[in-house]
């Protein structure tokens, strides 16, 4: 392994990072967003909207991301979408995550105690006020754990970007192998700059987690 | 002359197929205290669960304050507001503090204003003797002290009746003692209740009624004390025996 190879191939690696950084979070985001939307939707069982969603959850959850990203990328500008890879990649993430975030999110709200949601109808709450302030607070508190591990597992999945060309970090290190034989180099380079994410990402989550449970639940 | 707060007329409740509560007709008048008695199982948290609306019943009628009751959400969700509730677990919203856990209902529920309200709500705490918790969370307080505020909480919203399920089985003896001495005070301000508990001498220092469930019909609904000293049942007359006080 040589020294003055990993000063050279940084800057690019420095590229990928921040990109595979921005990736993950419009991707985290979305997945979030259709994640709440896709939950409540079961949750407070609207008819149709609810098998609609029923179905995308098993679809996304039942195929691999691979598939889901040529079927962005390849087949849908068949159909006259064409998107950027950096987009396909987004809407990859957000179309595989949204369903594990829905599964995250309804396992918090379903774990609200009963006697919770009673004592919330007890004194007049509407359905909506009840969601406001009893259940959402205290199932989005539970969720949490989840969904922080949702989170991890989304940026790892960004290393699949890969086969539609985004130059994110696994495709930047494929790239250095594959035309300078920088092996060992961008191998290293590639861990270190995972865990330059995960590691202390997960620290703060797991700081997140106590904070937000001590914050509604006392424990 | 006594005026009717609750008439229960021919309810009927089943859970699927299986059938919980017969025939069960029953009055409350304004300003008494009815209490609820019965052996575990006997359907008194379904039949007073149905008087919230946190049930449904196959058929019969409520009438409260001489108005049908015609079953939907939206009634429900208005009548709570006149019944108020209180159960056995100490349930308040952990999320909460004691004063927020209190104005909820106050302030979203009926719209009134922060300061009159917050002045009620201290007003109450201080009856029961937590003024000092008002800025608590749930967690930071004993069993007793939760159920009194979940009493607070249901008061807060000036029911005209209120409904106790068990509200000191689970609690701790020496904790059981400060929430009855709440009830009682309520009976004495002339609160329309209905009790169901296993505190025998309470039962039967407050009661204007005693109602006496079994296997989800009521064998005996006598006034006063005649309960406890000339049940008319044998199946009244065992449990009384089975209850030591
Ligand atoms: N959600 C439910 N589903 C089916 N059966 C129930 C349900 N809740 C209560 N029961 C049954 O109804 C009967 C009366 O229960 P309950 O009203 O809790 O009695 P009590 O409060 O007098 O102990 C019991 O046999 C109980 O098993
Ligand atoms: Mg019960």
């Amino acid at each position: 392994m040589s020294w003055t190879v990993i000063q050279q191939i940084i800057p690019v690696f420095v590229q990928a990072f921040w990109l595979t950084l921005k990736l993950s979070f419009y991707g985290i985001i979305g997945a979030i967003i259709v994640g709440m939307i896709a939950s409540f939707l079961r949750y407070f069982k609207v008819p149709v909207l609810r098998q609609i969603s029923a179905v995308y959850t098993e679809v996304s959850r039942n195929t691999p991301l691979l598939i889901q990203l040529f079927f962005i990328y390849y087949a849908f500008p068949e159909i006259g979408i064409k998107i950027s890879a950096s987009a396909a990649g987004i809407s990859g993430l957000i179309f595989l995550g949204g369903s594990y975030m829905a599964e995250a999110i309804y396992g918090g709200l379903n774990g609200v105690a009963k006697i919770q949601v009673e004592s919330g109808l007890a004194i007049g709450l509407s359905r909506g006020q009840l969601a406001r302030y009893v259940v959402f607070p205290q199932g989005l508190t539970l969720s949490i754990p989840a969904i922080a591990a949702n989170v991890i597992f989304l940026i790892k999945e960004t290393s699949i970007f890969t086969v539609i060309a985004i130059p994110e970090l696994t495709n930047t290190a494929l790239d250095q192998i594959g035309l300078y034989y920088h092996t060992d180099e961008s191998l290293f380079v590639l861990v270190i700059a995972y865990a330059i994410i995960l590691i202390p990402l997960s620290i703060v989550l797991t700081w997140l987690e106590r904070r937000t449970r001590r914050g509604a639940f006392g424990n | 002359m006594a005026t009717p707060l609750l008439q229960v007329e021919h309810l009927e409740k089943s859970y699927g197929d299986v059938h919980i509560l017969h025939d069960i007709d029953l009055t409350i008048d304004t300003g008494s205290v009815t209490v609820l008695l019965g052996p575990s199982g006997s359907g008194k948290s379904t039949l007073i669960r149905c008087l919230n609306g946190l049930e449904d019943f196959q058929s019969g009628q409520l009438v409260f304050s001489g108005q049908p009751v015609v079953p939907s959400p939206k009634v429900w969700q208005q009548l709570r507001q006149k019944i108020g509730m209180v159960f056995q677990s100490y349930d308040l919203f952990p999320n909460l503090t004691v004063l927020d856990n209190i104005l909820l209902g106050p302030l979203k529920v009926q719209h009134r204003a922060k300061a009159e309200a917050t002045a009620q709500a201290i007003k109450l705490l201080k009856e029961v003797g937590l003024a000092e918790y008002q800025d608590a969370y749930p967690r930071q307080l004993s069993g007793g002290q939760k159920q009194r505020i979940a009493i607070v909480r249901a008061l807060a919203l000036n029911p005209e009746f209120m409904l106790f399920d068990e509200v000191t089985a689970s609690l701790d003896p020496e904790m059981v003692r400060g929430v009855l001495e709440v009830l009682r005070n309520l009976a004495q301000q002339k609160m329309t209740m209905l009790v169901v508990t296993h505190e025998m001498n309470f039962a039967r220092e407050i009661a204007d009624q005693v109602v006496f469930l079994e296997n989800g019909r009521i064998l005996e609904q006598t006034p006063g004390q005649q309960f406890f000293t000339n049940p008319q049942t044998e199946r009244a007359q065992i449990f009384l025996n089975s209850m030591d006080f």
